[in-house]
């Protein structure tokens, strides 16, 4: 029997120990994993636990990502409460292997710290790895710092493992900017972490040897098509409100409260910044202070689930606005960024029409900083008094040389 | 074999591998007494892939289990640690029966599908 750890009602624990620590007190069958700048110490602090008697599953060391995923998705199919972490590089090897684990609904949890894709090569944050995974099957939650990240991956596990729900779910965090930033952090004891995650519901074991099943079919034309229509279809109506009643159960126990939709200083918002990540933390500091020092109505909307996509909650959160700016921190090469593509959607769909424009920014990790904030939501408020947009559509913001916009 | 509907599958595509639930582990009942579903792949021939297929020579094997271990289809027949044959349903053909044999002349050796078993024990080589 594992060793119970015994931990301060403050830890200072930066994103990646934040998320070892929930996965250690998940008390996860089986762990397969390789390394990978920025999440590697997520593993590496789990094969410490592991090796100082505090964790009782089993962890294999595989060669490469997509084996990682592969042993997850066997060990998952075989019963066992499995979760992984990867990033960039891992996550891209790790994609064929996505989709194979939210077909097959198996609740597998992956820590995804949030990196740049190459080429070039660049091991710091932003998005363009949790963008690579949104069409893959797979619930996605974003943490915008250390704490979020600890809290979302044990959540991820409630969610995920719900007999109803049976999806795998992605917690991310920012490389670098969460994962190596020591924060305060108030965990919940191991006890009542594993008693508030429940006991792995084990459904349809591959080695439930009384009742054996066969995962991975084949289907082609005569079912592959249902078959797709009604992981979607899950997706789409029974993992909203499964994800508001493990907020609020989470609530209840920490006082901490999640929303599906993020909003701060929203109710009487006339300009928005819809963001992800830790950028939010930056949005809501400088929306704050344009607040107090200019008068300007200024709020910030954060999709904290991020597939699927929110598209009520968003609608409802942009209901009262007048100008919004969708910040995407991933080079959507060839088109507008995917916030943008998203939240124009939902908008077009609502009686309110706000005035939308996309920022492309934060790429490889180059810092959003306040005075990238400021300008975006002065902008912002020229499209709003204009009722049109002032600036293009999509422009780069914080890259050096000449302008880019685009439209 | 009847074809599953579109609406016959578990969530995931899973399915069930026997008829009926077992009352005990299936580890404890030998595989021809299974009440294999015939959606299970143990139903399946595809025993015309091979395009070379292992004989095995009764007269030569140790019953060392080697071949049994290393088939990567179970396709090596083998009861209570004795060596029966193989499994011509599933053998795909991939010789590693053969390559791990350990005797001389080796019990297990690949011969063209055509030729009959009978003949292929008959031009069985001599020792090295």
């Amino acid at each position: 029997m594992a060793e119970k750890m015994e931990l301060n009602e403050v830890e200072v624990w930066d994103g990646n120990m934040a998320a070892s620590q929930a996965l250690r007190q998940a008390q996860i069958d089986v762990v397969a994993a390789y390394p990978i700048t920025p999440s590697t110490p997520v593993v590496q602090n789990y094969g410490s636990f592991l090796a100082n008697g505090y964790i009782d599953g089993e962890f294999v060391m595989v060669e490469s990502e997509h084996a990682a995923m592969s042993g997850c998705v066997g060990a998952a199919a075989a019963g066992g409460r499995v979760a992984t972490a990867t990033s960039s590089q891992g996550f891209a090897l790790m994609a064929e292997v996505l989709y194979q684990a939210s077909g097959m609904r198996l609740p597998i949890v992956l820590v995804v710290v949030n990196r740049a894709l190459a080429a070039p090569l660049n091991v710091n944050g932003d998005h363009s790895d949790m963008y690579m995974g949104r069409d893959s099957g797979w619930i996605q939650l974003d943490a915008f710092n250390a704490q979020e990240a600890y809290d979302l991956t044990l959540m991820a596990f409630k969610i995920g493992e719900d007999p109803e729900i049976r999806l795998p779910v992605m917690s991310h965090q920012d490389g670098f900017i969460t994962s190596h930033t020591a924060e305060n952090v108030r965990p919940l004891s191991d006890d009542e972490a594993y008693e508030f995650i429940g006991e792995y519901p084990m459904v349809n074991a591959m080695l439930d040897l009384a009742k054996p099943v066969t995962y991975g079919v084949q289907t082609e034309e005569d079912w592959h098509f249902e078959h797709k229509a009604r992981q979607h279809h899950d997706l789409m109506t029974k993992v909203f409100g499964k994800v508001d009643e493990v907020f609020d159960a989470f609530e209840k126990k920490t006082g901490r409260k999640y929303n599906i939709v993020e909003k701060y200083d929203m109710d009487d918002a006339e300009v928005a910044i819809v963001a992800l990540g830790t950028t939010v933390d930056t949005a809501k500091y400088v929306a704050d202070n344009l607040r107090k020092t200019k008068g300007i109505k200024a709020g910030v909307v954060a999709p904290r689930l991020f597939r699927p996509w929110p598209h009520e909650q968003m609608m409802e959160a942009l209901s009262g606005v007048k100008a919004v700016a969708c910040l995407d921190r991933s080079s959507p090469n060839g088109a507008f960024g995917m916030l943008f593509n998203e939240v124009s959607a939902t908008m077009y769909q609502s009686d309110n029409h706000p005035v939308i424009t996309n920022y492309i920014y934060g790429l490889g990790g180059r810092d959003f900083t306040v005075e990238h904030a400021e300008e975006i939501y002065s902008e912002l408020v020229a499209n709003a008094e204009a009722g049109k947009p002032t600036t293009p559509l999509q422009q780069f913001i914080g890259l050096r040389g000449p302008k880019l916009s685009f439209y | 074999m009847k074809y599953l509907g579109w609406d016959e599958l578990l969530p995931g595509a899973i399915l069930f591998s026997f008829k009926e639930d077992l009352d005990k582990d299936a580890s404890y009942i030998l595989p021809e007494e299974r009440p294999y579903a015939e959606t299970n792949s143990h139903e399946a021939y595809v025993g015309d892939w091979r395009v070379m297929k292992p004989v095995y020579n009764r007269d030569l094997c140790i019953d060392c289990q080697f071949c049994w271990v290393y088939c990567p289809d179970v396709s090596i027949i083998s009861r209570d640690k004795k060596m029966i044959g193989v499994d011509y349903d599933h053998c795909k053909g991939c010789g590693i029966c053969v390559e791990v044999c350990p005797t001389n002349p080796k019990s297990l050796l690949m011969f063209e599908e055509r030729i009959p078993n009978e003949e292929a024990l008959a031009k069985w080589p001599e020792k090295e």
